[in-house]
């Protein structure tokens, strides 16, 4: 029963802080902070699916974020739709593209299909570089009567506040809820050995397709809602391949394949590049601090912080999942 | 005697090397039936063909008279044909038990998680590791892992276990105590088709043996024929009146 299982109610209480917190003192600077690190956990924790659970490293994992973001962005200023019906239109559409992309490139394995993530970032960008209905190279842009069903700009600005937090909470209870699954089992049994997962009955076709799905869905609905926030999407804003490492960095931070670590490495790390990239003297140095952490942890704790607590304190793996 | 596997005419080609060339035989119900040969005849190649991770070059497979020519290895699982791998192939990463749950999950019956835990801890006392249930994969001695392979297959409930040389690397202690498993899962109502150098252990446990040799079967039958068969005798000694001169040249 996941009712019973602790790190569910944790989750639910860091979501309970991420609103209350900012709300309570009206602190708009903490929420745009906040929202920065609720985005990082929601990219982290889905990409965890992939390369933690299944053992396939995404390399464009971004791609699913800005893909949801134009889709919603889409629907909810030229089509007019609410907000939240444009971004699970686009989480349901991101999914599905997904799928078939799934299909085709899950076939690879390892380095391979790394490589194969890389081209589908890439291909998908250049043909939304040139998409006409998204605006091209410039991009979408939101104008101000899209906010009005929500009550103007700054009510709007805490209703898609509220909803990405709701999104950070789902994905840290799908990644719950699939650990503890047997088709989660499939996927850790993939991630162990592939082959020997198909000879004791793993459809590893299905599986992976499914799982590349999955962890499509709630990165695109967090796109649509943050674009539409931000009041703009560009091809180079919504594909930043930067974004897409860093994830890696912040999984491997906190614990590859464990639902907190995926969680913890994405607070820590989106906090620590929140710092550097408001630091004058450290700008855009954060990308080397990203490159030697990914070393220390590789090197001195390739299970990450979480992996590291559990040799610590083996009965830890019991909670901290 | 019901007849539970059928091959038919199976090759599997390598490029140039013909794996396995031609082959037919047929498993009944309830039997032990041993594959031997010298090394490089073919023997996992025809195991793999057998239970679909490679496609066969023409023949055809029959199991429990339902044609599984072609199909992926998941799917002959859930039809009830399971096997082990020469070289182990634990999922080291997670525990002995988990290992066997995968198994069950995913074998014949498609348990749900609660009944696979029931089945791999009921597989894991037969097989004699239920003491390292919660132990890494990793962790545990070859002997050990060998019958985690087992003990995996046999929580998919299957009609048919095929085991690939299951005895090799062991000390005779080992050995006897894999027989005795070996045999009990044949007394449980499971047909076994096995690949094993072990001679003395295939020779007992068998009821008949197929013999290939350069990817060709020489011989099908009973052990005693089978080690008096010429062609046999030449296959692992190299020539066929070796049998005489070894007995000629024994002091009387």
């Amino acid at each position: 029963m996941i009712l019973r299982r602790p790190l569910l109610w944790a989750i639910l209480l860091l979501a309970a802080l991420f609103a209350w917190l900012p709300l309570r003192a009206n602190n708009v600077a903490l929420r745009e902070d906040l929202i920065l690190v609720a985005v990082a956990i929601i990219l982290t924790s889905n990409l965890n699916l992939m390369i933690g659970y299944t053992g396939y490293v995404n390399f464009g994992h971004i791609v699913f974020y800005g893909l949801g973001g134009y889709v919603g962005l889409y629907l909810a200023t030229v089509r007019g739709w609410h907000l939240v019906l444009a971004a699970l239109v686009a989480g349901v559409a991101v999914s599905l593209l997904a799928f078939l992309f799934g299909i085709g490139i899950l076939r690879l394995r390892g380095a391979y299909f790394a490589l194969a993530t890389i081209g589908v970032l890439v291909a998908v960008q250049a043909f939304v570089s040139n998409f006409e209905p998204w605006g091209r190279s410039t991009g979408m842009y939101v104008s101000f009567d899209a906010y009005a069903p929500l009550g103007g700009p700054r009510h709007a600005l805490w209703t898609t506040y509220f909803l990405i937090i709701t999104v950070m909470a789902l994905s840290l209870i799908l990644s719950l809820a699939i650990k503890s699954s047997k088709f989660g089992l499939g996927l850790f049994a993939i991630r162990e050995d592939e082959d020997a997962a198909i000879v004791l009955g793993v459809n590893a076709t299905v599986h992976k397709a499914i799982i590349y799905s999955v962890s499509a869905f709630l990165p695109a609905v967090a796109g649509a809602l943050m674009f539409f926030k931000n009041g703009m999407i560009d091809p180079s804003i919504a594909f930043e391949y930067m974004l897409s490492l860093e994830g890696i960095v912040m999984l491997m931070l906190g614990g590859s394949g464990t639902v907190a670590g995926s969680a913890l490495g994405a607070g820590l790390y989106e906090r620590l590049r929140s710092y550097l990239l408001t630091s004058p003297r450290l700008s855009e140095f954060h990308l080397v601090i990203a490159g030697a952490l990914l070393l220390l942890v590789m090197r001195l704790a390739p299970g990450g912080l979480i992996g590291w607590l559990y040799r610590l304190v083996p009965r830890s793996r019991e909670v901290v999942e | 005697m019901t007849d539970l596997l059928e091959v038919r005419g199976v090759s599997k080609r390598f490029g140039g090397l013909l794996a396995v060339a031609d082959v037919s035989f047929t498993l009944h119900e309830g039997e032990i039936l041993g594959l031997i040969g010298p090394n490089g005849a073919g023997k996992t190649t025809l195991f793999n063909v057998v239970n679909g991770v490679y496609k066969s070059d023409g023949g055809t497979i029959t199991f429990q008279g339902k044609d599984i020519t072609g199909r992926s290895p998941d799917q002959v699982v859930h039809l009830g044909l399971a096997r082990t791998h020469q070289i182990v192939r634990p999922l080291s990463g997670m525990t002995v038990i988990e290992n066997v749950i995968v198994g069950a999950c995913f074998g014949r019956e498609y348990q749900s998680m609660r009944e696979a835990r029931a089945t791999a801890l009921e597989v894991l006392e037969r097989v004699g590791l239920a003491s390292r249930a919660d132990t890494s994969a990793r962790s545990l001695t070859l002997a050990a892992k060998k019958r985690l392979e087992v003990a995996r297959a046999l929580a998919a409930r299957p009609k048919l276990l095929l085991l690939d040389e299951v005895l090799a690397g062991l000390n005779p202690t080992e050995i006897d105590l894999m027989i005795t498993l070996v045999r009990s899962i044949r007394d449980s109502g499971i047909s076994v088709f096995m690949i094993e150098h072990v001679m003395q252990a295939i020779m007992n446990l068998s009821d008949r043996i197929v013999v290939l040799n350069l990817g060709r079967k020489i011989a099908e039958a009973p052990p005693a024929e089978v080690v008096q068969n010429a062609d046999v005798v030449e296959a692992y000694l190299g020539f066929p009146d070796i049998v005489d001169k070894l007995r000629g040249a024994q002091p009387q």
